[in-house]
């Protein structure tokens, strides 16, 4: 910024102590680092609170549906691997905490450990999705896709480890709605980590290059508060989708 | 100088007025002892979820998922160490989410008394 533009802005807004050097990342009408840190801080909450009632949406839907049609929500949820779930939920647990050390990393201002712990986190995130895509296509295979190749055969004449799990026809047409709503939460959180992937590949290759590490927290952090928002999400679908009806 | 500028930076732009939320650094040893409290809830959850607990299994489940999703906000999202105006956001949106559920699940329950 030349003076001219400078004493332009101090005439304007009266702020002579704006006429000092001053990161270039700080953006004029912040005081200080920390304030607008603060303030970024309190957007990406207000945003997430957002996706709060996104989710709580879906999961209020579970929860009706799931008292509606009990049997078919039991069998259903017997059909998943519970060993992929308890796998996923210790990747992704694993992966916020390798993204709590980057931040960490960015705040005490150290380069290649900021980018070691986040391309840790964009391998877990990755290795989540891998097991994911298992486990959708394990239930394509196995005719459990609503609208696409549903068959409700498995649950009318039971499995190997769930014998009982012999529900007449409608009943088992109504794991459909089990199916459409695991479909739904575990795309829509899906979708939130292939974006949470993708951001962290661009906040990693800027990383890289000296980024993040001069003092501007911020984004690292922000992307840190969006990635344990995913999290949270699974730390829910996972005992409500797996877990629950087990003995049911 | 650099490192002029650096202190001429520390000096003018670290925050003086008490309005200011002073920045707290989490330490790696807080990360791992939640990373590791995390992953024993989940085995915990997993655990006991081959228990035949009959309703209970489902409150031990969210149990267990609310207290790792308290410990995650607390820690890895700093809202133990945040501002005054960030802990009031968090809880603000929290508070709204229960009100938005129990005013849900209560219209549900009564609209059918004893069909649920």
């Amino acid at each position: 910024m030349d003076s001219h533009t400078v004493a332009a802005q101090t005439a304007e807004t009266g702020h002579i102590e704006h006429t000092h050097d001053h990161p270039p990342f700080l953006r004029h009408h912040f005081e200080s680092v920390a304030q607008q840190r603060e303030s970024a801080t309190f957007g990406m909450w207000l945003f997430l609170l957002t996706e709060i009632m996104f989710f709580g949406g879906l999961f209020c839907a579970y929860l009706i549906y799931r008292n509606w049609y009990y049997p078919a929500f039991v069998a259903g949820s017997h059909s998943l691997h519970i060993w992929a779930g308890t796998t996923n939920t210790t990747v992704l647990i694993i992966s916020s905490f390798t993204m709590a050390m980057g931040v960490h990393a960015a705040e005490t201002r150290m380069r290649k450990s900021l980018v070691t712990w986040c391309i840790l986190t964009i391998v877990l995130g990755c290795a989540f999705l891998g097991i994911k895509a298992y486990e959708w296509h394990d239930e394509w295979v196995e005719h459990h896709v609503p609208g696409l190749n549903f068959s409700p055969a498995t649950f009318m004449h039971g499995t190997e480890s769930y014998p009982d799990d012999k529900l007449p026809l409608d009943m088992a047409e109504k794991t459909q709605v089990y199916f459409s709503l695991y479909f739904a939460m575990t795309g829509m959180h899906a979708l939130h980590m292939i974006i949470g992937v993708s951001l962290l590949t661009l906040l990693t290759i800027r990383a890289s290059k000296g980024k993040y590490t001069e003092g501007h927290v911020a984004p690292v952090e922000n992307f840190g508060l969006y990635w344990h928002f995913v999290d949270i999400v699974w730390i829910f679908l996972f005992p409500l989708l797996y877990l629950i009806s087990r003995h049911q | 100088m650099a490192q002029a500028n650096e202190h001429q930076h520390h000096k003018k732009f670290e925050p003086s007025e008490p309005t200011h939320h002073e920045e707290h650094i989490v330490s790696p040893t807080v990360y791992l002892l939640i990373g590791t409290a995390l992953l024993v809830l989940t085995a915990t959850t997993t655990a006991v979820s081959y228990l035949d607990l009959g309703n209970f299994n489902a409150v031990v489940a969210l149990a267990i998922a609310c207290t790792k999703m308290t410990l995650v906000v607390l820690f890895f999202m700093h809202v133990k160490y945040s501002s005054k105006l960030t802990k009031l956001t968090v809880a603000a949106g929290f508070f709204t989410f229960i009100v938005l559920i129990m005013m849900t699940m209560t219209d549900y329950i009564s609209r059918a008394w004893g069909r649920w």
